[in-house]
């Protein structure tokens, strides 16, 4: 504890001492403030106390100093951890309480916004609390997981439930700007959202009903043809596994509004497809495609490949010695895997619905291009927000209606999967092969796989074919202008970036290549506290996390603006502000993934290592990690790809200097050039195939066995297993 | 491990400083992406001052300078529907710019003079009919020349328009029914063409791109936006109704509390000049300019030909008219053309 301690009060010291509280105008990475660190502006903590006279400074160094002190003197532990406890609860709130007041008072004046001063002081006050804790046992085992802990409460707690309470509290606001329960508890009621008619005759349903629907059948669409692609992957021999895995993975990476676009040119009234059934076989051109099926069959095609991902995982770590065991005790293949295999299976399932009912429920883009009177809560938000009567108190109603659903899909989920344990990967000898499926079952994932592989196909060779054409659906002689005009680049006095594109393509790459390793480490770390670690408030913790993912964002992008545009976090307009909505947006997948993958991990393997005497971090670093490799792998590309293709939640964070792509498309799109926004799905799309790549050799493929085997036909245990059989029956 | 905190803390770092130049002004606009690089440009290369500029829709815009209206980080909203514009103006978060409107046609300076100079209208386009002229062939049905023809029974679910709920392209429709009929015959007029339409979509521009792809064979929308697709290829056809139409009009405003604010007033300047709004026709936008002296493209729609209507902006534009009308539109045509 000591020395643990000590660090942090030095980190502490180099907070107060030496960083400039307050954020300063030219970047804090640019070190312009350390050149005249006495202005006003740059001053750290101490000197803005002893220069300026800022009285209000004095007690984080006080309570620093003492905090030394007693570090110094050779008293009791017990009583040591819990003055750190009370110190740094008490410094951490009083730098939380300036930074707010401070605003407003006159008795405080500030500068505004906080700096690294603020956030170093802030963060070493939280580990001398949480070191503390850890000594008394009171959350966590030892100083690292406590501090873990500490660490993401505060990050979520910040960005998400912050900026967030700004939007939901407004559910509650009556015209003249009161507050009260009353007129909340009427709307959030009332049949415009949970009306049922279309079940009874009637014309529609509340886009809650619509979208709950919508959320339950793309849940059980994407995860049955997820686990379909996961275990021919894994279980089968067939021969193009390698590109069927780069297909699943296609609609992931594609910009939105473009899987509803080239449904429209192949289904539409004037879609290709309709036209041949047309002539063919006479069926009349309708627009069948505009409405629920449409909205359907464009979520499925654009999140299977999120199931595909949680699943692979999963279904690779069931262990194949239990399904062994089950074949040894006679029963056939389709029992194994019906008794033994699936249930084993249960966490990946139902993480992967849960996947694909929030994604559904938040997904904005399709419901957008395909919708057509089909009302749902997503696409209501967003007018309710920017439409022509500017709702945001009906807003964050519908937003709290989506939150319900979404806390419900999680109850149940979590009560399915109860307490039961599914681990199999454990460190003992396990040396088995892979059942194979069952011949008809086999046939089952096939016949619905290979269909949705090649319907994947041609939905893509069309994106392409329109990236090449000069007007998409209309006009089909061949040019290259959309990627001239998009990416272009000038020759003639050195080299110079001419195309439209460019700005917005290397500002996205940026942001997406820094987001994406910082989400999937918080994602997973969140994970591994989840499963592994058992403190009080578990389950609110684990919900907080899944909170900004369930939330559509439209809301996340307003909540952002309303909460950091102003100190003491003042964000808005920087490249930061999108990082950190990315990171906290996508972290819940890298924490679904994580969650799967390590409840499959036995714990003996931390404990062996834990008693070996390595500490949490070590048994982190050197044990789990390596075992959880495609969880890492999915969810690096996953938030990789998100930051790339997300919409809603970046149109209000974009900025001049910060633009990103999907912000520029949809500006195409909303202009009707179609063909140079399609170009430059076609870029991104290249992009992120060659990131994904690179990923994947970067992380590696983890050896959980000798190695991946599949047991393709019936050879080796039919003769074990048969013969005895007929020898009976002899 | 090392490497990868390495790579964030560098790419941290280039995205954290950014210098701040000496004379700056940050834009949000509204209209069409090469009409608004092609503004920033130009302004740049007259007055030297940087612009940063991102493009957002009318309605994003306007929640986003809402948002933000305690520290505003935008000095000029330019380009799109008035509406938006003059709703800011009256909720107080854009200001006057003193310029002088002497040289512009009368709907560009009546902006102005409804909101007390906070806006002023840089260009206005008309609303119309546009039908895909193939898709109205192969199925023998003639062409509509007014508002009322779209009432016919032939053009059964061939008709797209947008939700006023949601666009201002269609609430612009209605205010206009409104204004052409009077309130109980516009609204029974409206539920008659409701039985014709297929969809109410979200956006206002999406039902001409529709008709333009034949995905619908009549829709409704603004003229500059049909023209646009027209000369892309598309065998869009465009109707200017007989009984007269409604406009919009495009404006300008300086954000209340900008940082730059003589930079800001440049740009209003900028953006009323004659010179710059001719210039629009090079990035095939064919809105029609407010200022007298600009010239207009030849493929514009030619308002002197259409019958507009006097539109009345302080009316329709207000909240109360504007909650009451779309209440009834929910009550009297959305409801009702279903059965």
């Amino acid at each position: 504890m000591n020395k643990t301690a000590t660090l942090w009060v030095a980190i502490g010291f180099l907070g107060l001492l030496f960083l400039p509280w307050y954020s300063v105008d030219t970047g804090f990475w640019s070190f312009q403030w350390a050149l005249a660190l006495n202005n006003l502006e740059n001053a750290s903590a101490i000197l803005q106390s002893v220069l300026y006279g800022r009285g209000w400074f004095s007690p984080p160094i006080i309570l620093m100093v003492t905090t030394a002190g007693i570090l110094c003197l050779r008293t009791n532990q017990d009583n040591k951890a819990k003055q750190l406890i009370v110190i740094g609860a008490l410094g951490l709130g009083y730098v939380i309480a300036h930074s707010f007041l401070s605003l407003e008072s006159e008795l405080l004046p500030s500068n505004g916004a906080v700096g690294a001063g603020a956030f170093v002081t802030s963060f070493a006050f939280l580990f001398l609390l949480t070191t503390g804790l850890a000594h008394m046992r009171q959350v966590g085992s030892d100083a690292f997981i406590t501090g873990l802990i500490g660490t993401i409460i505060v990050l979520v707690a910040t960005f998400v439930f912050f900026p967030i309470s700004h939007v939901l509290i407004r559910a509650f606001e009556y015209p003249d700007g009161s507050l009260g329960i009353v007129r909340f508890l009427s709307r959030i009621l009332s049949g415009d959202v949970w009306g049922i008619s279309c079940f009874t005759g009637g014309d529609h349903c509340g886009p809650a009903i619509n979208s709950l629907i919508l959320a339950v059948a793309t849940g059980i669409g994407t995860t049955a043809l997820g686990l379909s692609f996961a275990l021919i992957a894994t279980r089968t021999q067939f021969r193009a596994k390698k590109t069927l895995r780069i297909l699943t993975v296609l609609p992931i990476i594609t910009p939105p509004f473009v899987i509803g676009l080239s449904l429209i040119l192949l289904f539409g009234r004037a879609g290709v497809v309709t036209d041949w059934l047309n002539i063919l076989f006479e069926i009349e051109k309708s627009r069948w495609l505009y409405g629920f099926t449409g909205v359907y069959l464009s979520q499925l095609l654009s999140f299977t490949p999120i199931a595909f991902l949680v699943l692979i995982g999963v279904v690779e770590g069931v262990s194949p010695s239990m399904e062994e065991a089950s074949l040894t005790m006679r029963a056939n293949r389709w029992q194994t895997f019906s008794n033994v295999s699936l249930p084993l299976m249960k966490p990946g399932l139902a993480n992967a619905f849960l996947l694909g009912f929030i994604e559904s429920l938040a997904d904005f883009g399709n419901p957008l291009v395909l919708g057509g009177d089909f009302n749902v809560l997503s696409t209501e938000i967003y007018f309710a927000i920017v439409g022509a009567v500017a709702d945001t108190s009906r807003a964050a109603v519908l937003g709290i209606a989506l939150l319900t659903l979404t806390v419900a899909a999680f109850l149940i989920q979590r009560r399915w999967l109860g307490n039961k344990s599914y681990t199999s990967v454990t460190g003992k000898g396990d040396s088995g092969q892979h059942s194979g499926l069952n011949p008809a079952l086999k046939w089952a994932c096939y016949l619905t796989s290979i269909p949705w592989a090649i319907f994947t196909l041609i939905i893509y060779g069309m994106i392409v074919y329109g990236s090449f054409v000069s007007l998409w659906g209309y006009d089909n002689s061949f040019t290259l202008k959309h990627y001239q005009q998009a990416f272009g680049i000038d020759f003639r006095d050195g080299m110079f970036l001419s195309g439209s594109a460019w700005d917005s393509f290397l500002t996205t790459i940026k942001i997406a290549s820094l987001a994406a390793p910082l989400t999937a480490l918080v994602g997973l770390l969140t994970a591994y506290l989840l499963v592994r670690q058992n403190f009080k408030g578990k389950s609110v913790f684990e919900f907080g996390t899944m909170l900004s993912f369930a939330i559509p964002g439209t809301v996340v992008g307003i909540s952002y603006i309303l909460a950091f545009n102003v100190p003491p976090i003042e964000l808005t307009g920087t490249g930061l502000i999108l990082i950190i909505a990315f990171m906290f947006r996508n972290m819940p997948v890298g924490v679904r993934g994580g969650i799967a993958a390590l409840s499959q991990l036995d714990k003996s393997l931390d404990e062996a290592s834990l008693m070996l005497g390595a500490t949490s971090f070590t048994t982190l670093r050197r044990v789990i990690t390596p075992l959880m490799g495609p969880a890492i792998l999915a969810a690096l590309i996953y938030s990789f790809v998100r930051a790339i293709t997300s919409v809603s939640a970046v149109i209000f964070l974009v900025s001049a200097e910060h633009n990103m792509a999907t912000s520029f498309i949809v500006g195409r799109v909303e202009n009707g050039e179609f063909g140079i926004a399609i170009a430059y799905s076609v870029v991104l799309i290249l992009t992120m195939l060659a990131a994904i790549t690179f990923l994947q050799m970067l992380v590696g493929r983890r050896k959980l066995r000798r190695e991946n085997r599949v047991s393709d036909s019936n050879r080796i245990y039919s003769r074990e297993i048969e013969q005895p059989i007929k020898g009976t029956a002899l | 491990m090392k490497k990868l905190i390495g790579t964030i803390i560098i790419g941290l770092s280039l995205i954290g400083g950014n210098a701040t130049a000496a004379d700056k002004l940050n834009v949000v606009c509204s209209a069409e992406q090469p009409w608004c690089d092609l503004m920033a440009k130009g302004f740049e290369k007259q007055t030297g001052i940087d612009v940063s500029m991102v493009r957002k829709s009318t309605g994003e815009s306007l929640a986003q300078i809402r948002a933000e209206a305690a520290n505003p980080k935008i000095d000029i909203w330019w380009g799109g529907t008035g509406d938006p514009h003059l709703i800011a103006a009256s909720e107080d978060l854009t200001q006057a710019s003193g310029i002088d409107t002497s040289d512009l046609l009368g709907w560009a300076v009546n902006m102005s003079t409804i909101s007390e100079g906070k806006t002023v209208g840089i260009y206005a386009g008309a609303l119309g009919v546009a039908y895909n002229r193939e898709l109205l062939a192969e199925k023998g049905l003639k062409a509509p020349s007014c508002w009322k023809d779209l009432a016919d029974v032939s053009y059964a679910k061939e008709i797209q328009v947008a939700n006023p709920n949601s666009s201002g392209t269609a609430y612009t429709e209605l205010a206009t029914f409104v204004q052409l009929f009077g309130e109980d015959e516009a609204m029974s007029l409206l539920a008659e063409i409701g039985k014709n339409v297929n969809q109410y979509t979200k956006s206002g521009s999406a039902p001409s791109k529709a008709a333009a792809r034949g995905e619908t064979t009549i829709s409704i929308g603004f003229m500059h936006d049909m023209v646009t697709l027209a000369s892309s290829g598309f065998p869009l056809e465009i109707v200017a109704p007989c009984e007269g139409t409604g406009y919009e009009v495009g404006a300008v405003s300086i954000i209340k509390g900008a940082k730059n604010l003589e930079a800001a007033k440049k740009w209003v300047e900028y953006s009323l000049n004659a010179d710059v709004q001719s210039r629009s026709v090079e990035v095939e936008s064919y809105q029609v300019p407010s200022n007298s002296k600009a010239t207009v493209a030849p493929e514009s729609p030619d308002l002197a030909s259409i019958k507009l209507i006097d539109y009345d902006f302080a009316t329709y534009g207000s909240t109360e008219t504007r909650e009451r009308l779309l209440k009834r539109w929910d009550r009297d045509v959305k409801n009702v053309a279903k059965n």
